[in-house]
């Protein structure tokens, strides 16, 4: 890969009420990685988080979008369920299943002030691509 | 948004006429300084409401609208059932519910200032807010079908309040035609932990002073007067409301094609009202409602318990409750016919004038209030729906002041420490887990809430009742 290439991450992209989520990878699995780490990072710091559980997801979708928007909303059930928050993701994706490992620990206010919680990964801005210079794209606007 | 792209219509309200897919005009009622700060995503998402199936005389978008996902945030649709109308999750909102309701008190603002500090403090101990935070009360399986079927009259029987709280709630406190037994167990036990919280982002509980009465008579009939102390409350229906909308939204942007409905974008999932997919998302939508109902009368309870502690003997009587993220079953005149609606508020409040609406009295001779919340910093208002506001917008108002900047921008603009250190010195008190958050909802981060109620007055949307400013804010 060229110096000057893209590499793989997560940004967040403006929008008024709510807020983008976008990751870029190498495949459509790390951007969904990259994707989960924005969307967490709108939360609190990922650096904060320590990853000393594990906790495994699956979902299954034909339109790779929808499988985006699947995982997504299966990190937000995990988030809200176990009162945790989630820094490393590990995602597999075979044909239209996707398991997700993601590591992370319970919610402690006093040292992660967690800003804002995600509602839901809506269809808003909904794109997984890959896109000319061969990373792929993976994004959505999430409802906070 | 460049407002020389629309038809005027008069300096308050404004069109973009029908044409292509569009069935009805888009009319944004506002005027040309609040549409110049609108997002040009505001103009393509309402165009994209006009093009639903079913929609009557217009789509209309509120003086505090911004780009929100499928419908904009301060988005008005009205659907007729027989004729194909369509209920869309996103014209709801994951937040299904989210509303306001206010306390007015027998306090005065100064006997609050006397103990702001301590009682700042206990508010934000005793009111559970912020991400991760767990209600006291755990709903077993048949706790939580009763309080999805029985909403705040469920919490009120538990004896979280008064009937007299259930009188001065939309729909009397209970959502009819909610289906519990069709909520799916994951929004349940999203919900499980939740019960009596206040969630993050722009909710908040906020203890206000009334600082001036534009509309006497209204006043009096809604019980406000100057320097008196209020309570309000801003949250909805939490995990489960998230869900809710987390599983309809996808379930109707993939059955959409099946209907033979062509969204002009995928975000507007929707289905027809008289599908089974429609009326199941009704029943659990009402169900999402008595949960944002039995949340704030729950958290009402808790408000009153330390007003109570502080106060010994104060009353804290239920002003109103309203909600705006909603679709309502309701009866409208249009080109002189009745019509049963199917009418989306999605960061749009109900405001139906005097007369209307079956309001108790004396809130019917006056009209129903409209609760509008500012940032955190700046004043709230109490509004009264107007008569004219049938014609202008189907009996509907603005909700708030409406973002001006994104999250982003303002945490990137603000600290939290320093906006609460700037409110301080204005006498306001903010506490909150988190300081990004407080920097997040710095009160520059939003429009000018003056602005958008003057508009709405202007607009023949609401008349201005009274102002509110802030003395404490609770943020989650």
């Amino acid at each position: 890969m060229a110096d000057d290439a893209p590499s793989p991450g997560w940004s967040h992209f403006p929008h008024q009420g709510d807020v983008g989520v976008r990751g870029t990878g190498r495949d459509m699995a790390e951007a969904f990685e990259n994707a989960a780490r924005a969307m967490t990072e709108v939360v609190a710091p990922l650096n904060t988080i320590r990853p000393a559980q594990s906790v495994t997801v699956s979902c299954r979708a034909t339109d790779p979008s929808i499988l985006l928007l699947d995982w997504l909303n299966e990190v937000i059930y995990a988030m809200a369920t176990r009162a945790m928050l989630f820094s490393d993701f590990e995602v597999r994706i075979e044909g239209e299943a996707l398991v997700g490992e993601m590591r992370g620990e319970p919610v402690e206010p006093a040292r992660h002030e967690p800003s804002v919680e995600p509602k839901g990964a809506t269809l808003t801005e909904l794109r997984v691509e890959q896109q000319p210079g061969g990373l792929w794209l993976a994004q959505c606007i999430v409802d906070v | 948004m460049d407002p020389t792209t629309l038809k005027k219509i008069n300096p308050y309200e404004w069109q973009i006429p029908p044409t292509g897919d569009m069935r009805v005009p888009a009319t944004i009622l506002a005027d040309e300084e609040l549409i110049r700060g609108m997002d040009d995503k505001v103009a393509q998402q309402i165009t994209n409401v006009a093009c639903l199936p079913g929609i009557v005389r217009a789509a209309y978008a509120m003086p505090d609208a911004h780009w929100g996902y499928g419908f904009p945030i301060g988005g008005v649709a009205a659907f007729d059932p027989d004729a194909g109308g369509v209920i869309s999750a996103g014209g709801v909102g994951f937040d299904i519910s989210c509303g306001v309701r206010m306390l007015a008190t027998d306090l005065t603002a100064a006997q609050i200032r006397s103990k702001q500090q301590d009682f700042a403090h206990e508010l934000s101990r005793s009111i559970p807010a912020g991400v991760g935070s767990r209600g006291r009360i755990h709903l077993d399986d048949a706790g939580m079908e009763a309080m999805l079927s029985g909403g705040a009259v469920w919490a009120v029987a538990e004896g979280y309040g008064t009937r007299a709280d259930l009188l001065r709630t939309e729909e009397q406190g209970r959502m009819a035609g909610a289906t519990p037994e069709v909520v799916s167990p994951r929004a349940k036990r999203r919900q499980r932990d939740e019960m009596g919280t206040l969630g993050s982002g722009n909710h908040y509980l906020e203890v206000q002073e009334v600082t001036d009465i534009f509309d006497e008579a209204a006043a009096l009939a809604y019980g406000l007067s100057p320097g008196q102390a209020v309570v309000t409350i801003h949250c909805g229906s939490r995990g489960l409301g998230h869900q809710i909308g987390t599983e309809y939204l996808r379930e109707m942007a993939l059955a959409a094609p099946g209907y033979g409905i062509s969204l002009p974008d995928r975000e507007l999932a929707c289905a027809p009202i008289n599908s089974e997919l429609g009326q199941r998302y009704l029943g659990v939508m009402r169900a999402g409602i008595n949960c944002a109902l039995a949340n704030r009368q729950i958290l009402t309870h808790l408000a009153r318990g330390v007003l109570e502690r502080f106060f010994p003997g104060c009353k804290a009587p239920l002003l109103y409750d309203v909600s705006h993220n909603t679709c309502k079953e309701e009866t409208h005149v249009i080109d002189g016919a009745e019509k049963r609606l199917f009418v989306h508020r999605k960061g749009a409040t109900r405001s139906f004038g005097p007369g209307m609406g079956n309001m108790p009295p004396p809130l019917n001779k006056v009209g129903q209030p409209v609760l509008i919340g500012g940032s955190m910093g700046t004043e709230s208002w109490v509004l009264a729906g107007d008569e004219r506001s049938e014609a202008a917008a189907l009996s509907s108002a603005c909700h708030g002041a409406g973002r001006a900047m994104s999250r982003h921008q303002a945490a990137r603009t603000w600290t939290g420490r320093g906006v609460q250190s700037e409110l301080a010195a204005r006498g306001i008190i903010v506490t909150s887990p988190s300081r990004r958050g407080i920097a997040e909802e710095a009160p520059g981060a939003y429009k000018d809430v003056t602005r958008v109620v003057e508009t709405a007055e202007k607009a023949g949307l609401a008349r201005r009742v009274a102002r509110l400013a802030p003395m404490i804010c609770i943020k989650g």
